[in-house]
């Protein structure tokens, strides 16, 4: 067995674990949290796509998981959708929203890049805050429903908690799917060598717009599942903060790798639920969290281990097919 | 029956603010011809380079690919027209394997290159024509070993690789020696002469010995403009050369 097949055993295994862990506790305080990790962890997944996949670094990525759930929560509570499609619509909106954004934030790359995201991600705080006819402005939009399905009552939190272990899977299986592709190799390549992919004859542009979608339309399902399991939203939620507690779950696990956001939203999620329900400092701990990072695991806390984990494994060299 | 012509340069004119790089180049490149680009630094060879491949856009003139005008066509069309370039700076993919760095040459010219969910790792056409693209340049024995474990040379043979893996009609080779020890100089000399002749070549090189002996004409700019053109004999005895080139 390779190291490289040992690593990926020892990392489902570990998945596995951790995605059982909150049903072991059994107590729905935990349950919930599994849930919230989840969301966020779909959240970071799509983040990674410009981030870690495309080099692009936006701070503007809340604007879609917030678009996403507010238009969710409008269209159930003020023209009478049903959850369902009312997520559909949700769907619509950020896919055509970060096609429009997407093409204005395209415009610059790197920091100019990062600055027009930023921009735009507060142009839509801005009018979730202030168009208080119709978003409740600084009230948010409460009571949205939790929806059935298959005759089920979403709102048990197991129950809840099992779909979106099934969101979460289709959202990994689907970014596993989307990094091995002629696309998603494509944008990796944009990110290392942009010129000399041109030359390649790769569309630039068009692979990073394409990409910018993409991610926007992961944003918008987990904005989905936000809204379905918090019932509330408030213009925080696509403000600046979120933004950044996003980009640094992609940092601090590991940009560019598939299990790096879902770890970095693990990390970040449980220390805010559990560790603050301990500490009234929680903050701090963060920090100091982040810091123990950069310090001991600068790549991220998945590449990191990783290279942690092949220099202690015994030296079974990958060197894939060479020689045959 | 006149000789096909791969690449004709018109009235080429590129002005940065107030300095012209390149100065009204007029330049005819027939189907099959191995011809040396010659000049000082500074004399406008790799901007020429850049203006043929869509990276600046000209000023003012023309450039036809085989009877085509390509003029300000951006870069990501030369490769399907059959343009193909490498670079006087490594521009190679850090983190990939030499294997993966040709299948991402091979992309850029198949459909599967806009694919969000075809698999390319272990399809056939990418990983045989990519591994037949190692073995052209010798490094077929190294085909999986990361980019980063490989030395200069071998990175100047694997750039020379990710252009002919594409099969391009007219191959654009900036500076392929630089940097090398005396032993790789000639053994890329021994590739760039084993490209099939059906390929036409441009050349910037600033190793006399090789470029003299590789090319079969040779064009000679200074500060923007061509100021001489024709085979070895010709442009070695042209005062002008001797004067800013030869004799510097």
């Amino acid at each position: 067995m390779t190291n490289t097949s040992r690593i990926t055993t020892i990392s489902v295994t570990l998945l596995i674990l951790a995605l059982a862990a909150p049903l072991l506790l059994g107590q729905p305080f935990y349950i919930n949290i599994g849930s919230q990790v989840l969301i966020a962890a779909i959240f970071a997944m799509s983040l990674n796509i410009l981030v870690g996949y495309g080099g692009m670094t936006s701070i503007g990525h809340a604007a879609y998981l917030g678009t996403s759930a507010y238009v969710v929560a409008l269209l159930t509570l003020q023209h009478g959708f049903s959850f369902y499609s009312a997520s559909a619509v949700a769907l619509l909106v950020v896919v055509i929203m970060a096609a429009i954004f997407g093409a204005i934030a395209l415009r610059g790359t790197g920091i100019t890049f990062l600055m027009i995201t930023l921009a735009l991600g507060q142009t839509m705080w801005g009018v979730a805050f202030r168009w208080s006819d119709v978003t409740g402005g600084d009230n948010g939009l409460p009571d949205i429903k939790r929806p059935d399905l298959f005759g089920l009552n979403l709102v048990e939190p197991g129950l809840f908690y099992a779909v979106m272990i099934a969101l979460f899977m289709v959202a990994l299986a689907g970014m596993w799917i989307f990094i091995h592709s002629g696309l998603g190799l494509s944008l990796q390549g944009t990110r290392d060598q942009p010129r000399r992919m041109g030359m390649l004859g790769h569309h630039v542009w068009l692979v990073r717009w394409i990409a910018f979608i993409i991610a926007g339309f992961w944003a918008g399902v987990a904005g989905i599942a936000f809204i379905g399991y918090h019932g509330y939203i408030h213009p925080l939620s696509l403000g600046l903060a979120n933004s950044a507690e996003v980009l640094l779950m992609v940092i601090a696990g590991g940009a560019g790798t598939l299990l790096g956001p879902v770890v970095g939203a693990t990390i970040v999620v449980v220390l805010k639920m559990v560790v603050s329900a301990y500490v009234s400092r929680w903050v701090l701990l963060l920090g100091c969290t982040f810091v123990a990072i950069v310090i001991l695991l600068p790549e991220g806390v998945v590449p990191g281990l990783e290279r942690l984990l092949k220099s202690i494994l015994p030296a079974a060299r990958d060197d894939g097919e060479a020689g045959s | 029956m006149t000789a096909e012509i791969a690449l004709q340069i018109n009235g080429m004119t590129k002005n940065f603010g107030g300095l012209k790089a390149i100065d009204r180049v007029d330049l005819t490149i027939p189907k099959g011809d191995r011809r040396l680009l010659l000049g000082p630094n500074g004399a406008g060879k790799t901007t020429l380079f850049n203006l043929i491949t869509g990276d600046l856009k000209p000023t003012a003139g023309s450039v036809q690919l085989f009877g085509r005008d390509i003029t300000g066509l951006a870069s990501h069309h030369c490769a399907p027209l059959g343009l193909a370039r490498t670079y006087q700076i490594i521009t190679l993919f850090p983190k990939n394997t030499l294997a993966e760095n040709v299948v991402l040459s091979l992309l850029g010219i198949s459909p599967l290159r806009w694919s969000p969910i075809s698999r390319i790792k272990g399809r056939k056409e990418f990983e045989e024509r990519a591994r037949a693209a190692l073995k052209q340049v010798g490094l077929d024995a190294k085909a999986d070993r990361p980019l980063g474990e490989t030395s200069y040379g071998e990175k100047r043979r694997l750039e020379i690789a990710l252009a002919l893996a594409q099969n391009p009609s007219l191959l654009l080779l900036d500076e392929p020696l630089a940097g090398l020890s005396r032993q790789e100089r000639l053994d890329v000399q021994a590739l760039i002469e084993s490209i099939p002749r059906d390929i036409t070549l441009i050349l910037i090189e600033h190793d006399m010995d090789v470029a003299l002996a590789l090319a079969d004409s040779i064009t000679v700019m200074y500060h923007g403009r061509v100021i001489c053109e024709g085979d070895r004999a010709q442009v070695v005895a042209d005062p002008r050369v001797k004067e800013i080139y030869l004799a510097s």
